[in-house]
């Protein structure tokens, strides 16, 4: 097989999706005006999956600290931390990140999915195991997979299988990393985290690996994540995320009380090799921290904007997500539907995320739409305004 | 220990219903070219396997199984193992 003949079934993809005059892989914002709103040929939408949680992206503040930054600082580190060490400013937010989340120390990592994969093909090595749920994020699949450790997978959150699969493993418990997620980013189902506990601790020596990307500054009183929200932050022993979601800039980071983390930083190919983020996204994610702490109104705002959305789909009879999350999850059977919808709803000014299989779940196809506080009740009310008008266009060929 | 025969006849058990009707399943049957298996199919069959035999297929094995019977090969060193 020659070099480019396996990307064929993808060429056929993109060939079916430009045939349905889908562009989704190439939509190109001319302007973008808002944490809400972007303008694309001319026409504006409303920003319905961007994963802009708390809506932070154009938050004067994060703006403001941004720009001084880059002027005291300059645009770049222009390399590693280790080779060009490390600017004040990347230190002053790790000890920051250690203090909200209340662990002995942080990395931070140049986006989330160097995050994981930095921290998961570190920890573990061939001869340890990682127990995985079966819808993890790819880049967790590939922290593992880069890992050469051996991968199995347990059932989308069911403890009972996972039980079986520690039970399984005998005397290996003690190099077995569990992974899972706070949120799932497709269908926004959270784990049920104080069960995997439960299992984890009939299990000593597991260690437990929580990936809170969609959850921080969503769940917990204080908006640190499921582990927060179940109340078993003292079992988790490696928290990781992202600054791309709900602090609106670029970044990843783990937490973990464990006395070795810093070493790991030396060990960390996907953090040694890679240029540090640059002084705006330092500064401006400190200040997005800071808010995301000291305004819970923002989280309370997010939810009341979810639930709505959620409810007013589910009404309209679209088949979603298992449960009301900021990732509201429109589930079609046959990926035309979701092309036909997709393309429809630009039309009527609303964009979402087009996802197609094999990046879902179970094989169906999504229009994940993101709820964020900075959604006004009107565009809440348009973006599902525009489902309803799908529904009666579409009828039945919608759900 | 299941013998190899053992694990190939329910392997191919297992198939059947996944494979579209009338597809003859042998030992050298590609599960991805001649079954058009995809991922989705393909992770089915496992999670089946390993309720079946009581046993973690590692995801790592995935890259060297293209036939039944590689399939077959790889889970009878997992149960050999245990
Ligand atoms: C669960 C999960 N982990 C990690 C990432 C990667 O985050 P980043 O965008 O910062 O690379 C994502 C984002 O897509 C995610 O959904």
């Amino acid at each position: 097989m020659a070099i480019f003949d396996k990307f064929q079934q993808l060429a056929a993809t993109r060939r079916a999706m430009a045939e349905s005059g889908i562009q989704s892989i190439n939509v190109v914002m001319d302007r973008v005006v808002s944490a809400t709103e972007a303008v694309v040929n001319g026409r504006s939408l409303i920003l319905a999956g961007t994963n802009n949680y708390l809506g932070l992206t154009f938050h004067p503040e994060c703006i403001e600290a941004a720009c001084d930054a880059t002027r005291t600082l300059g645009t770049g580190t222009t390399g590693s931390r280790v080779a060009n060490g490390s600017y004040s400013t990347h230190v002053q937010l790790e000890t920051e990140l250690a203090d909200y989340f209340r662990r002995r120390s942080v990395i931070v990592f140049s986006t989330g999915y160097v995050a994981n994969l930095g921290m998961l093909s570190t920890l573990a090595g061939a001869g340890d195991v990682f127990v995985i749920d079966a819808d993890c994020h790819a880049s967790i699949y590939d922290g593992c997979r880069l890992s050469g450790a051996e991968i199995i997978r347990f059932r989308h959150n069911d403890p009972g299988d996972l039980e079986k699969r520690l039970r399984r493993l005998g005397a290996r418990i003690e190099n077995t990393l569990i992974v899972v997620e706070g949120i799932y980013s497709m269908l926004g189902d959270r784990a049920p985290l104080g069960d995997i506990v439960a299992v984890k601790r009939r299990y000593p020596g597991a260690f437990l690996v929580v990936d809170e990307a969609h959850s921080l500054g969503v769940l917990g009183s204080h908006g640190r994540g499921m582990a927060e929200e179940a109340g078993v932050e003292a079992d988790v022993d490696f928290i990781i995320g992202t600054f791309s979601k709900s602090l609106g800039a670029i970044g990843g980071y783990c937490a973990s009380d464990h006395p070795d983390l810093d070493l790991i930083r030396y060990a960390n190919r996907p953090y040694v090799f890679t240029a540090s983020s640059s002084p705006a996204i330092i500064a401006s994610t400190r200040r997005a921290l800071g808010i995301l702490s000291a305004h819970p109104e923002l989280r309370q705002r997010l939810w009341d904007n979810a639930r709505r959305l959620y409810a007013r789909l589910q009404e309209l009879g679209y088949r979603l997500g298992p449960e009301p999350s900021p990732i509201i999850a429109v589930r079609f059977a046959q990926r035309e539907q979701a092309y036909a919808l997709w393309t429809a709803l630009i039309e009527r000014g609303v964009y979402v995320n087009l996802v197609v299989p094999p990046a879902t779940p179970d094989g169906s196809s999504l229009l994940r739409c993101s709820a964020s506080a900075g959604h006004t009740p009107d565009q809440i009310a348009t973006i599902g305004n525009a489902f309803a008008d799908l529904k009666r266009l579409f009828g039945a060929a919608s759900a | 220990m299941p013998t190899y025969e053992d694990i190939l006849a329910i392997v191919t058990e297992l198939i059947k219903p996944l494979a579209a009707a009338g597809r003859s399943i042998r030992e050298d049957t590609d599960l991805v070219s001649d079954l058009e298996f995809d991922s989705l199919k393909v992770m089915n069959l496992i999670e089946q396997v390993e309720d079946r035999f009581d046993v973690s297929v590692p995801l790592n094995i995935l890259p060297d199984i293209r036939t039944v019977r590689d399939f077959t090969v790889q889970l009878q060193a997992i149960l050999g193992d245990n």
